[in-house]
């Protein structure tokens, strides 16, 4: 009995040293849970936000409701995204421990979540991400040279040297412009799919933010709005345990699963395999269903595990075992995703060890070119009064003076 | 022609603009059935509907980013915040989101949002119902920032501000939503029927925004002013008898610097009211300007006047607020200044 009021403070279950535990997880068997109808109502499916739906299991079928029957070619195809993804990201790690980039951050270990949710969403439908979310870009028609061209703030960089790495965007790919400060993407998700309402249009919006960033106001007023209005939207909590070194139960984690967070509103919540390609794939095609017959919006979480760093500029073994993801209970979906396919008998290891050896020169020669385009030493360079350009749709006098005024000064060198 | 005060020229500009555009939508807190607290929005959702003028939860922030999402996809929205005192939780937002979309995306992205407020004193609201945070949007690259001082002005600079692609911030000084407000609250009431500005075309009109007015011409002395002050410095010129003529700013930001500077070089002297605390104030930034663009016009030092920097008191708001005595006061101090 709890006799006088003290704080619990919340700590992970492993530290550096420690060995990795991971049983605070709940996990459901591969195709334990039921897969309700569309349009079901919030409270006969409340127990999709406490189980987990998954499709893998561990002898690398698919099983269960959930399974979406994809054909093994959209499996290859999905396969492929990942490991490029993933290529792509190792390369730049190791760019910018180079010195060639200032800084840059992977998906490693997430990569399952851009992949099979930009497959099940619909082109028109527009993606609100967060900085872990490269692989949407990607699939959303992004080339890789502009990508690190971005990373290098180079001639062909899309942001003109305005933003960090990795904050790209795409107007063509329907992919949001990353803002570097968390969560403000979600509650514009709800808008931009409570104008799509409005307008009569049948596209809806998918946002996308960390275990940790739930905490920040802008989620919250994100799940009002959308709850209120029934917004066609899908609010996705991508729980890879980690927010830098606060582990997941710093924003709560450890009292209801983040997919329960809407239920108080009436949102629908689901809790997927977060490293199981067929299970996000699945739940998010049931979500996109649900808000585009105007069922409103579902919060799904994601539950997998942030592989690497938080970025280049953390060292993780600081503050969580070394060797943590190895014990961690959901794998790694690019491994699962090939298993599953070898047991189909539509993969092999030596299909798959070609394809990374030619994913890994698709990335390098890409980035041959991009370096063409300008380094950090060496130029071309963009011009510096470009950064006057932009800041209203039309330069106001006292910006078209101090542009005139940083070109004498650059007139003078 | 009609007669309108500031609230029924600020509804009608919204009625112009929702009946042109069927892009424009408004929202936020009581906006729609009961037509605001304010009554700005007043039969706005009778006329166009619940799509198109919608009440929002109790969250600036959410009304914000909700109005930014939705002009990403093609909305023009116009959203209210109940008082200029209540639109901190939506600062994120409008700081780091709103006003830095175009230029993070190179203009593949922009969301052209008017956020509309209700700021300043004079109402018995106490320190959270009448603050004046223009300084604090004027800070910030990226987003517009106007304060009209009359009906004429405010439909016209909010239809502007409608149609602009670039995020607004739309103050409403409140005290002046009813009629002029000389800066005496002992005088009776006076209505907007008796003022030149109280003249509203019914139809679509704009005052382009970044342009300051010459709201009285003088020799003596120019005060550079804009809200409810413009109405309450022309009154204190009246009363110390100087020559002074009164710039109405309207848009903050950008600046008409010309408009400023034509007329402090040809009076020789400036006095700088606003009703915002002064310490970091928008008045430092016009004092600066005045004395880069007019230094050797200059006759005198820039003097400022504005409220005190604490925070806006209940019961003292009549001492605090820089009224026809304090303005007047610093136009004596101004002009016998060697």
């Amino acid at each position: 009995m709890i006799e006088k009021s003290r704080l619990q403070i919340p700590r992970p279950t492993a530290r550096p040293g420690d060995e990795p535990d991971f049983s605070y997880l709940d996990l459901s068997p591969a195709g334990a849970v039921d897969k309700p109808p569309i349009g079901s109502r919030t409270r006969n499916v409340e127990f999709l936000s406490s189980g987990l739906v998954r499709v893998l299991d561990d002898n690398h079928d698919a099983v269960g409701p959930w399974d979406p029957g994809l054909d093994p070619t959209q499996l290859q195809v999905a396969l492929r995204w990942m490991m490029l993804n993933r290529a792509f990201d190792e390369r730049m790690w190791q760019i910018q421990r180079q010195g060639r980039i200032s800084f840059y951050m992977q998906a490693l270990g997430e990569e399952a979540i851009s992949i099979a949710q930009g497959m099940a969403l619909r082109a028109g439908d527009m993606c609100f991400p967060s900085y872990r979310n490269q692989g949407l870009y990607m699939f959303r028609g992004m080339k890789l040279i502009d990508m690190m061209c971005q990373c290098l703030s180079n001639t062909k960089d899309m942001c003109q040297g305005r933003q960090l790495p990795v904050m790209y965007h795409s107007k063509e790919g329907n992919v949001f412009s990353i803002s570097g400060n968390l969560a403000t993407q979600v509650p514009h998700a709800v808008g931009w799919a409570m104008a799509s309402a409005i307008k009569g249009e049948d596209h809806i919006a998918a946002t996308w933010l960390g275990d940790g960033s739930t905490a920040e106001a802008d989620f919250h007023h994100a799940l009002t709005f959308a709850a209120v209005y029934q917004a066609p939207v899908i609010l996705n909590v991508v729980n890879n345990q980690w927010a830098i070194s606060s582990f997941q139960g710093t924003a709560g984690g450890q009292r209801r699963p983040f997919a329960a967070r809407g239920l108080g509103l009436g949102i629908p919540g689901i809790r997927v395999d977060g490293n199981d390609f067929l299970a996000i794939y699945a739940a998010t095609l049931w979500a996109a269903d649900h808000a585009r017959r105007g069922h409103g919006p579902t919060l799904i979480e994601h539950v997998t595990y942030r592989g690497g760093a938080h970025s280049t500029s953390d060292d993780p073994t600081k503050y969580r075992p070394r060797d943590e993801w190895d014990s961690f209970p959901l794998g790694d979906p690019v491994e699962r995703l090939k298993q599953h396919l070898i047991k189909e008998g539509h993969w092999s290891d030596d299909k798959h060890g070609r394809l990374e050896k030619e994913l890994k020169e698709e990335v390098q020669a890409a980035w041959k070119e991009a370096q063409k385009y300008g380094t950090m030493t060496e130029g071309p360079w963009l011009d510096p009064a470009t950064m006057f350009e932009d800041v209203y749709a039309e330069m106001p006098q006292h910006l078209e003076s101090q542009r005139r005024r940083l070109l004498e000064i650059l007139a003078e060198d | 022609m009609a007669q309108m005060n500031m609230i029924e020229a600020i509804r009608s500009a919204h009625d112009v603009m929702m009946k042109k555009d069927s892009t424009v939508v408004v929202l936020g807190e009581d906006v729609g059935y009961f037509g605001g607290v304010f009554r700005c929005t007043d039969g706005l959702q009778r006329k166009y509907g619940e799509h198109r003028v919608i009440d929002t939860p109790i969250a600036e922030g959410g009304i914000v980013a909700a109005a930014i999402g939705m002009g990403v996809n093609g909305l023009r929205p116009v959203a209210e915040i109940q008082f200029a005192d209540y639109i901190y939780p939506g600062f994120d937002q409008i700081v780091s989101e709103l006003a830095r979309l175009r230029y993070r995306s190179c203009g593949d992205f922009f969301s052209p949002v008017t956020i509309r407020t209700p700021c300043g004193g004079g109402i018995r609201g106490g320190q959270t119902h009448s603050q004046s945070p223009e300084g604090i949007f004027t800070h910030i690259s990226g987003i517009k920032t106007v304060m009209p001082s009359n009906p004429y002005d405010a439909k016209g600079l909010l239809i502007a501000a409608i149609e602009s692609d670039d995020p607004v911030v739309f103050f409403e000084p409140k005290r002046i939503y009813n009629g002029p407000f000389d800066g005496d609250p002992d005088k009776p009431g006076v209505s907007w029927a008796s003022h030149p500005k109280g003249e509203v075309p019914e139809g679509y009109y704009t005052v382009p925004l970044g342009s300051a007015e010459v709201a009285v011409p003088g020799e003596e002395l120019t005060i550079i002013t804009y809200g409810t002050m413009v109405h309450v410095s022309i009154a204190a010129a009246q009363a110390t008898g100087v020559d002074a003529e009164v710039i109405d700013v309207r848009t903050m930001a950008p600046l008409d610097v010309q408009t400023l500077a034509d007329s402090v070089k040809k009076t020789g002297r400036c006095l700088i009211a606003h009703e915002a605390t002064r310490f970091g104030g928008y008045g430092a930034e016009l004092a600066a300007t005045i004395q880069k663009e007019c230094f050797y016009h200059l006759e005198a030092p820039i003097r400022r006047v504005a409220g005190w920097d604490t925070p806006y008191p209940h019961a003292f708001e009549w001492q605090y607020f820089p009224g026809l005595k304090r303005v007047s006061a610093s136009i004596r101090r101004v002009m016998e200044a060697e």
